[in-house]
């Protein structure tokens, strides 16, 4: 399942996707991000008959991802993405 | 002393019961209840099948709304008692909120399986337009979500912004959908998604001597356009289905209908009731598991 988190609004679309077939809930993308964006739940909210724990994007920062995610984006000569270079499985996207 | 203005925007809340099946011949009953930021469902399962549900407005309490909304369905039933409940699924904006609860499940699983039950199989893209918020859904045949996208940052083109035009322009908000195409020319969209910022832009048009109708036109048709963007974004695959009380509105589904280039399906369930219903069809799965209540 893609899992998109985040918003769309007057200024742009600001979605975080996080593949749930590849996600195996191992928590590395919770240790590398510097805003804790993301945590792993045992019980996946939206899937009830999944077994394995999962990453999700923390229900408080969903509204504000733009922001929480503003430090790894600078307008100019963006390194890659911390988020997305830790997990392995590469189940982590952003639009922006 | 002035009359007390009528409240236009005030929908029909409504209890139903399948009178075709006996309660006590079923050997699970579980129950979805889905409290939602502007409405509140219940609804009572006998072993996967609907028997009743209730639909009403959520007051300024999730747990109060919940018990209410129970209580609302029970009283259409053939007395059955609360204490028959096997299961009891919480979904919607207050899930966390819903006192007798045994188990919480996002609205987005909850929809796509409620729309699965409600519209049959072939359903693959599930539109919910909820009160303060937009989901698009993608599922496969089992009713399994593959893709979503829920967009509650603001509520713009929901249900909500849609109470708000009925109230200001003194239309009842289920005539809203006929009353929108009683008009000469489509009129453009309102230029602004915000709700009030909308809200004061017909204002103006209504000062430069538009019809109501015609707002009302250029409303829908605005919300149709900011829906349209967001099913974009995840794509739509036939059958594509509408939940959520903005099914009921033409004025949006028609013009959304267009833009799309695809029929929405049509059912005679209200389509309100979906995220309960799935719920409460979580609620049977997990009780044949041999997870629920028994008595």
């Amino acid at each position: 399942m893609l899992a998109h988190y985040g918003y769309s609004d007057g200024s742009g679309k600001y979605l975080i996707t996080i593949d749930t077939d590849q996600c195996n809930g191992c928590g590395e993308c919770v240790n590398a991000c510097p805003a804790e964006v993301f945590e792993v739940l045992d019980e996946d909210p939206n899937d009830p008959f999944r077994e394995e724990p999962i990453a999700v994007v923390r229900r408080d920062k969903n509204k504000k991802v733009k922001y929480e995610c503003g430090a790894c984006k600078p307008p100019t000569d963006r390194p890659p993405l911390p988020c997305v270079t830790a997990c392995e499985r590469g189940a982590i996207s952003h639009s922006w | 002393m002035a009359e007390e203005k009528p409240e236009f925007w005030r929908w029909q809340e409504s209890n139903w019961v399948n009178p075709e099946i006996d309660w006590t011949k079923a050997e699970f009953i579980t129950v979805g209840i889905d409290v939602g930021s502007v409405s509140s469902q219940a609804v009572i399962m006998a072993d996967g099948e609907v028997y009743a549900y209730g639909n009403m407005r959520t007051g300024s309490d999730s747990p109060s709304s919940a018990e209410n909304v129970l209580k609302f369905a029970l009283d259409a039933t053939n007395n059955m008692p609360r204490e028959r409940i096997n299961y009891a699924i919480g979904t919607g904006y207050g899930r966390v909120n819903i006192p007798f609860s045994d188990r919480t499940v996002t609205e987005i699983a909850c929809h796509a399986r409620g729309a699965h039950y409600i519209y049959g199989n072939q359903v693959r893209t599930v539109l919910d337009v909820g009160g303060q918020d937009i989901k698009v859904i993608r599922c496969d045949d089992k009713g399994k979500v593959t893709n979503f996208l829920m967009n509650d940052k603001c509520a713009a083109g929901t249900g909500r912004g849609m109470e708000v035009f009925a109230d200001l322009l003194s239309v009842p908000i289920g005539a809203v959908g006929d009353r929108s195409f009683e008009i000469g020319a489509e009129p453009r969209p309102v230029s602004s998604m915000c709700v009030v910022y909308a809200k004061s832009e017909a204002t103006g048009l209504l000062r430069k001597g538009w019809k109501v109708n015609e707002v009302l036109a250029a409303y829908c048709s605005a919300m149709s356009e900011r829906i349209y963007f967001l099913l974009e974004r995840v794509g739509v695959e036939a059958e594509f289905a509408v939940t959520g009380g903005l099914a009921k509105n033409r004025g949006v589904i028609d013009r959304l209908k267009k833009r799309i280039g695809m029929e929405p399906m049509k059912t005679k369930w209200d389509t309100q009731i979906a995220g309960a219903v799935g719920a409460a069809l979580f609620g049977y799965a997990l009780c044949r598991k041999g997870k629920g209540r028994h008595r």
